[in-house]
């Protein structure tokens, strides 16, 4: 064996090292990802969420333009102040949809009423099944479904002031 | 008062039905757990969702045991859930070329040590 073998075991503690830092100064994306962008939205069909505001169906989201499907609930802290970007997104034109996780009507209602309702339909999901079948993990997140029903783009976490642009981007992509 | 409340606020609705209801099959109960041990948890993503006490994992408990009662294959479950979120959420581990290293190391390491010991018996017979 040659003598310069002796340096292995520097050489696999460097390694080890480098590995280290590299992922101390990159860490991990611990969001989980739905694999459904660029597929269609699975058929579903949602409860009345609340009495007097149409409901959300899959058919609901292929009328031919794109569509913003805000995931919320009124327990969802970070959603109150996203209720306000939504209502930037709405003034600019966007269609904004909403499937309300584990919420009974008067909580709803409740958060409607202090925080405002930038939504045109909104769905009732009191067992998160709609959430699993899109592959969402979380309140809030938002998708983007284009005029055929093809989800174009997942936004994990509340639209802040400075994603609007993003999103609108985005939007007129999936036109 | 909002200042006071966590980011992962819980809702106020119970647990769905069967999130901490045992089926009445036995058989379809235990199909059911081997899945759920095998799911990983989306909230607290180092557990299985029948270990976890978020309420997406009591959802997702809801699901497969409706689903099994409905007859259906908790193979198929599983393909339905990695088609939406990806092998990442299934424990087992796939066939897929990320995960080759982990079925070859092994080998891998046993043939190193087999080589390893071959060099020994071989100096030690040369003297």
């Amino acid at each position: 064996m040659s003598r310069s073998i002796r340096f292995a075991p520097l050489a696999v503690l460097l390694l080890i090292i480098v590995a280290l830092v590299w992922r101390l100064a990159t860490p991990v994306d611990t969001n989980v990802h739905s694999k459904l962008e660029g597929r269609r939205v699975p058929p579903f069909t949602l409860a009345t969420a609340l009495p007097g505001k149409p409901t959300l169906s899959s058919a609901d989201l292929a009328t031919g333009h794109p569509r913003l499907v805000n995931v919320f609930a009124s327990w969802c802290v970070p959603c109150v102040s996203e209720v306000k970007v939504l209502q930037e997104l709405k003034s600019r034109g966007v269609s904004i949809d909403g499937i309300d996780i584990r919420d009974r009507p008067q909580d709803l209602a409740g958060f409607l009423a202090r925080n405002g309702d930038p939504y045109e339909r909104i769905g009732g999901d009191p067992q998160s099944q709609v959430q699993i079948s899109l592959g969402s993990s979380g309140v809030p997140e938002s998708f983007i479904v284009d005029g055929k029903g093809i989800v174009r783009y997942q936004h994990i976490g509340a639209i802040e002031a400075s994603d609007v642009s993003l999103i609108l981007a985005k939007l007129e992509q999936a036109r | 008062m909002l200042l006071a409340s966590p980011a992962l606020a819980d809702s106020n609705l119970p647990p769905a039905y069967w999130a901490n209801r045992q089926l009445p099959d036995p058989q379809q109960e235990a199909k059911a757990e081997a899945l759920m041990a095998e799911v990983r948890c989306l909230v607290c993503q180092g557990q299985s969702i029948a270990d976890s006490d978020a309420e997406l994992a009591g959802d997702m408990r809801d699901l497969v045991r409706r689903r099994i009662a409905g007859g259906e294959k908790p193979s198929a479950i599983r393909a339905w859930l990695v088609q939406r979120y990806g092998t990442w959420i299934s424990y087992k581990p796939t066939d897929e070329p990320a995960a080759w290293p982990l079925w070859l190391a092994p080998v891998v390491l046993l043939l190193i040590g087999a080589w390893l010991i071959r060099r020994r018996i071989e100096l030690r017979s040369q003297r």
